[in-house]
């Protein structure tokens, strides 16, 4: 095979934050990827009975744990802010440069203020996450 | 008429006429994920406690298993896609290939055990 240019590059560009929304929606799309794996180990000692779900639920409750929990829930915020703006870019609206700038910064300060509910009841109204 | 020149089809250049399927199914897929995630976050967060009887009577539930194998299922699905892009996108040679092989894998493995864990616990079978 020729070698041939390949794109995108990340350092190439002038920094954008129109660019950083891009780039952290991938981001935030992997972190979500390495939560399914956590998910189904969850999922199977769930099914595996109560004896493997309390080993799981020791080892998930772990302060790493935690701390993965509440990226996660970041990464599902601004994920699904950033997915629907690209749902409604498909349509066709949106695309100016000026526009996709100003809802950069929408989803971001919108995927904070989502985050900050989802933390507190996940980590606040009583304490319920493992 | 084709303006592909007969050296680059040889070669095996261009398009692999897959794209659009790829562009398609990850729109399809976020669409679907938009009720879903949603839908899955806030019942995780409103139960009333994630110990093993609560989680199981909560999951043994018609709908809740149903829309529990659409979630595993739809989410797995969207994520391949996902990662295939960002490891063409900046993994390269045979590493990428490797890379391609075990996503795949990891997805498959993923998607498989949620379907049979939700199944068990669905038929009564995680007490």
């Amino acid at each position: 095979m020729p070698e041939r240019p390949l794109s995108p590059h990340l350092f190439a560009y002038k920094f954008k934050y129109t660019l950083a929304s891009s780039i952290f929606n991938r981001f935030t799309g992997l972190i979500l990827s390495v939560g399914l794996l956590v998910l189904a180990y969850w999922l199977m000692s769930l099914a595996g009975g109560t004896r493997e779900y309390a080993q799981a639920r020791a080892v998930l409750s772990m302060g790493i744990f935690k701390l993965f929990y509440a990226a996660l829930l970041f990464a599902f915020a601004y994920h699904l802010a950033a997915g629907i703006r690209h749902l409604i870019w498909d349509t066709g609206r949106y695309l100016e440069r000026d526009q996709s700038k100003k809802s950069a910064a929408f989803i971001a300060v919108v995927s904070v203020l989502l985050t900050l509910v989802l933390l507190y009841a996940a980590f606040f109204s009583g304490g319920r996450a493992p | 008429m084709s303006l592909r020149s007969p050296l680059g089809r040889v070669l095996g250049l261009g398009s692999a006429k897959e794209g659009v399927h790829h562009w398609w199914s990850q729109r399809l897929t976020s669409i679907a994920l938009v009720p879903l995630t949603v839908w899955f976050t806030v019942s995780l967060l409103t139960l009333p406690s994630l110990d093993h009887t609560t989680v199981v009577a909560w999951m043994a539930q018609g709908w809740t298993a149903l829309l529990m194998l659409l979630f595993v299922l739809v989410a797995t699905w969207h994520s391949q896609l996902g990662v295939r892009v960002v490891v063409e996108d900046y993994i390269h040679g045979g590493a990428k290939t490797l890379a391609l092989v075990l996503s795949s894998f990891v997805h498959g493995v993923v998607a498989v055990a949620g379907v049979f864990a939700i199944l068990k616990i669905a038929f009564g079978g995680a007490a």
